[in-house]
């Protein structure tokens, strides 16, 4: 059973949101998308500055097996990317909401809440 | 039945099992509408005693001219343990390493040949092969349109001294994904490529310059000053080098302050026979931080689960299998026999060996340009320096020059009419270390005939002079 | 251990180096300074270790191979040996035709034949391998829409069973991949398709039988409302074995194929090449055929090229495709004639029924149990995933064990825990045979003791290989010094 932490938002492509309180977030992938990727071996990065539109494919993680596209939650500019990720993607499957993939400054806070609560969330991974 | 092993009692045992009552109805699924003829037009099956007849005849037919011609393909000595070891039935009839523990042999071979690769290249990594070598150059392209991070640019530099098959592969390769390939004209003096065209581009917003070393006119390109003219420029690199050339020349790992981003070309002349254009193999290096957009398959080593050293797959999230309409490529396989074969090759030449026969076919062909210039009208084209290979401009017409040759079985050099008609009656020669100093003699004797019965006003064309 | 480890400084395979000079008249600039760090080894080291190498693949001819979706059949020797004679492995791929009459003949002459068995109008054999003849079939679909300035089709349609290759092909020729599901049958979801058809429709890559190892029943109807929407239909010739010589891809209503003549038609997969991958067209793509062909006057060959061929898509190389897996392909045709073509089909159909019924009777579950086998079939382990705790890859491995090489596993991704088991026609009953008894004994071995299973295999060079670790810590090359300390 996976974890999915109430504090958080979440999107049907398995991307979890954390609002950071200061007009960004921290964009990471799910316990549960990391149990069905597998041992990550690879994270390519957002470049910092890139204006993104939410559903915009804007990082990879990839297993041995599988390669993922991870999409933007919400529009907005990149404004930092997690470079540790690129020596130790393994972060990711040990702990995957200590270890985000990417910042984004919101120019639509306002979406923050079309996203998924944990509830609804895990609610959807369970059906998968 | 050739190749088929059943006996009627095992067919008749077989379809009791399956419970049909001929081989006709495993087929019923298909709409009777559907089912097709009798192919009579194919004839009867031969067997092998009058197969080996006919392909002899065949092969008879073509003879064995005495070969001048090189433009990308080169008649070279191959080592006889390099094939009688490939077409070994493990090699020769194993598949792509999908079980890697049942398949260490072609890993652990590819390994070593993406080692020698980088080695004989001076770059970072290697893949395990690409079709053939310009086929490797559009993969190169595409690569580098991908990889150029300061520019969005889909324009790609490409000298008109490329062989011109290439930028015609090249073209179609790549043309149905909006990359323009934009010429740059080589120096008509030397026979470089031109810096003057190139700095035309200055500040332009190009996604990769293609450096060749040597060029299709056996040219030796100054590829320091290419690639740093690349760099400064922010495009990408990409050198098409022939491989043998890269045991006596700089690699492209070493061009310019920083070497080239990509590196690729035809790997014939390490052990592929010419085999009338094919199989061969392309190969591809680049640098480190482009090995995610490097298509094509590539080897790691690893260990198993008792610690041991293996070799496997790697980076597979790169390809078609798993990326589907987001890889890098459509390639699914390499040339994994032509490999085989180059690897087998290069362990036993050596980098000593390899020189030397670069070393050979260079000093070869010094003396068979030495000997038609002898003869008073044929001058060399350009000035530039050459590696095994040099163009010459004849008194007459090339074509009609290499057909009276022809006839006298020997097969003077490549007409760059077609492709280059601003260079008049130029022929494209080669002599590589397996033509001897008699094969020379022979071919200088018949241009010699061929000018003096043009002196003469004789229609040369058919002449018989021996 | 590598080749590097046997080398020595110094040491040289003395009868493979001729003397030579200084290279007179290279600028010392672009001399190389840094000798490449190659292998220093005999002659007979080199031989040595490239047999022992050798002796650690599976290969088909010392094992059963039932690598679905790659026809792992028999190579005859002598398509080998005939290829490889001096006349035609030393002619110069631009050796004037006076030279080349004898191959361009035997080229001109299997493009008629692949027309035959095809049943299409003309046929280009440049494609060097499948992924280059499907890139071929999808530019010339495009450059026959654009020839009649319908640009507005940027689509080409691929079942979500299809092989990886058809949408990556799809998206290098400029075009975006749309899936079209499968139904429970295994046949193309007829509805969907509908839905999917419009004017923005380019075609449709098919394979069939279908990578589900069914025959795509409905085919004539499919190729009715492609072309019906105005797309064309792309035959990827993966599984023409399990119809060479009973249902022609042309009868079929396609417009153009690709064929795997490593596949079909005998020639060696090499350990992953060089393969070759001829295209065949109807009457309306004919234009646009790769370059170069060989044409006739009914006398003499003679090559078709830019000049001849206006229209045609290009070059796919820097020559004439790879001729001598071609002239494998030719020795094969001739070798089997109108009756052993129709062979081909007939007893891999045979060999996969056989194998599925068997496999069957001794409680395995087909994938689609209500259809016939073609050349191959799938089977799912998700049954014994569940129960004994072993999966596909543990089935695979442990078969290594037992002397026989995996089927494919894990594709198609539509059914779970699967295997795609294709036998060919050149397999004796008794391999058959023991490939069932073998996955009958795995079942009872995961029965009794489900973690030896997944430790297999047990008996090879290396066990399971850590895949992570090479992909996480890249090791491509060998570093000079690191075992010459």
């Amino acid at each position: 059973m996976s974890n999915t932490p109430d504090n958080l938002k979440y999107t049907k492509s398995h991307e979890w949101v954390r609002d950071e309180g200061d007009g960004t977030v921290s964009v990471g992938i799910t316990d549960h998308a990391q149990e069905l990727l597998g041992d990550l071996v690879f994270v390519e990065l957002p470049e910092v500055g890139t204006q993104l539109t939410a559903g915009d494919e804007c990082a990879v993680v990839e297993s041995v097996k599988a390669a993922s596209d991870v999409y933007s939650p919400l529009d907005g500019e990149v404004t930092e990317a997690n470079e540790a990720l690129a020596d130790s993607p393994e972060a990711i499957n040990e702990a995957p909401y200590d270890n985000w993939i990417f910042r984004l400054r919101l120019s639509n806070p306002a979406q923050l809440d079309e996203l998924l609560d944990a509830e609804a969330y895990a609610a959807l991974a369970e059906e998968d | 039945m050739p190749f088929i092993p059943h006996t009627d009692k095992e067919v008749r045992q077989m379809l009791d099992v399956i419970g049909a009552e001929s081989i006709d109805d495993l087929f019923d699924e298909i709409p009777d509408a559907l089912r097709c003829g009798s192919l009579e037009s194919l004839g009867d099956g031969l067997w092998e005693q009058e197969i080996s007849t006919l392909m002899q005849e065949k092969a008879r037919e073509d003879g064995q001219p005495l070969c001048f011609i090189g433009a990308g393909a080169y008649d070279h000595h191959i080592p006889a343990a390099v094939w009688q070891l490939a077409t070994r039935g493990e090699y020769y009839t194993a598949y792509t390493p999908y079980q890697a523990e049942a398949s260490q042999g072609t890993l652990q071979l590819l390994y070593e040949y993406q080692s020698m690769m980088t080695e004989l290249m001076a770059m970072d990594v290697s893949n395990a092969s690409l079709y053939d070598g310009a086929s490797a150059l559009a993969e190169a392209v595409l690569m580098a349109v991908r990889a150029n991070r300061k520019s969005k640019s889909r324009r790609i530099l490409i000298p008109r001294a490329l062989h011109p098959h290439y930028r015609a592969t090249v073209h179609t390769l790549v043309k149905n994904q909006g990359i323009e390939l934009v010429e740059v004209a080589y120096d008509d003096k030397t026979g470089q490529t031109s810096l003057d065209d190139l700095n035309r581009h200055k500040g332009g917003d190009f996604a990769a310059l293609v450096i060749p070393q040597p060029n299709f006119f056996g040219v030796l390109e100054d590829v320091d000053v290419l690639a740093g003219w690349a760099q400064a420029n922010g495009m990408l690199s990409i050198a098409v080098v022939n491989p043998l050339a890269m045991a006596l020349l700089t690699p492209p790992g070493e061009w310019g302050p920083q070497g080239v981003d990509i590196c690729c070309g035809e790997g014939q002349p390490l052990g592929a026979p010419l085999s009338s254009g094919g199989p061969y193999f392309g190969f591809m290096c680049c640098s480190q931080k482009l090995v995610r957009q490097m298509p094509g398959r590539i080897i790691g080593r690893t260990v198993d689960l008792d610690g041991r050293e293996g070799f496997a797959l790697t980076l597979q999230a790169r390809e078609q299998h798993i990326r589907r309409s987001k890889a890098t490529s459509n390639i699914c396989t390499n040339q994994g026999l032509m490999v085989t074969a180059a690897t087998i090759h290069m362990s036993l030449m050596g980098a000593e060996g390899l020189s030397r026969i670069a070393r050979r076919c260079h000093g070869n062909l010094q003396l068979l340009v030495g000997k038609l210039t002898g003869l008073g009208e044929i001058e060399p084209r350009f000035s530039g320096s050459v590696f095994h290979e040099a163009v010459l401009t004849l008194p007459m017409e090339t074509r009609q020059v290499l057909r009276t040759l022809a006839a006298h079985n020997v097969l003077g050099g490549f007409d760059l009419a077609t492709h280059y008609p601003e260079l008049g009656n130029a022929l494209l020669i080669c002599a590589t270390e397996n033509r001897s100093g008699n094969d020379m003699d022979k071919y200088r004797l018949k241009m010699e005939q061929v000018l003096a019965s043009r002196r003469q006003g004789a229609c040369a064309t058919m002449a018989k002079f021996d | 251990m590598l080749i590097f480890e046997h080398s020595k400084p110094g040491r040289r395979a003395q009868a493979q180096a001729p003397s030579a000079d200084k290279p007179a008249g290279i600028p010392e600039k672009l001399l190389r300074k840094r000798k490449p760090r190659l292998p220093e080894v005999s002659e007979m080291q080199a031989v040595r270790h490239y047999t022992r190498l050798s002796q650690k693949n599976f290969s088909i001819d010392t094992q059963f191979y039932p690598l679905g979706s790659c026809t792992m059949k028999y190579n005859p020797r002598a398509c080998n040996s005939l290829a490889m004679l001096p006349g035609l492995i030393n002619r110069h791929p631009l050796a004037p035709d006076t030279h080349s009459q004898g191959f361009m003949s035997a080229m001109h002459e299997l493009q008629e034949i692949l027309k035959e068995v095809t049943g299409m109008s003309a046929v280009s054999l440049a494609p060097m391998a499948g992924a280059q003849g499907e890139f071929s079939g999808i530019a010339m679909i495009r450059a026959y829409h654009d020839a009649r300035n319908d640009t507005g089709r940027t689509e080409i349609l691929v079942p979500d069973a299809a092989h990886g290759t058809n949408p990556a092909t799809a998206v290098m020729c400029g075009y975006k991949a749309r899936e079209i599901p499968t139904k429970a049958d295994g046949d193309v979801d007829m509805d969907a398709l509908q839905d999917a058809l419009g004017p923005q429709t380019a075609g449709i890559m098919l394979t069939n039988p279908s990578t589900l190892g069914v025959f795509e029943r409905r085919i004539k109807e499919i190729a009715d409302r492609v072309h019906g929407a105005g797309g064309l239909l792309y035959y990827d010739g993966a599984n023409l074995n399990a119809i060479l010589g009973r249902v022609r891809p042309g009868d079929m209503g396609f417009d153009v194929i690709h064929m795997n003549l490593h596949k079909t038609f005998s020639t060696p997969h090499g350990g992953g090449g060089p393969g070759a991958g001829p295209v065949g067209v109807s009457e309306r793509l004919l234009p646009f055929l790769p370059i170069p062909m060989v044409g006739t006057d009914g006398r003499d060959f003679h090559w078709l090229t830019e000049e001849q061929c206006p229209q045609s898509i290009g070059r796919l190389s820097a020559f004439a495709g790879n001729a001598g897996v071609l002239l494998r392909a030719y020795v094969y045709a001739k070798m089997l004639g109108a009756e052993g073509m129709h062979r081909v089909a007939d007893y891999s159909t045979l060999n996969a029924n056989y194998m599925l019924k068997r496999l069957m009777d001794a409680g395995f579950t087909a994938a689609y149990p209500e259809r016939r086998a073609t050349h191959e079939f799938i089977i799912t382990l998700k049954k014994e995933a569940k129960e004994l705790g072993v999966n596909a890859m543990d089935f695979a491995k442990r078969l290594l064990d037992y002397g026989m090489h995996a089927p494919t596993t894990y594709f198609p991704l539509l059914v779970p825990e699967c295997f795609l088991i294709e036998p060919t026609e050149t397999e004796a009953r008794e391999s058959l045979d023991a490939f069932v008894d073998a996955m009958i004994q795995i079942r009872e071995e995961a029965k009794t003791d489900a973690e030896k299973l997944k430790g297999a295999p047990y008996s090879l060079p290396v066990r399971r290989l850590d895949d992570v670790r090479a992909a996480r810590e890249l090791d491509l090359h060998w570093q000079p010094g690191e075992d010459q300390a």
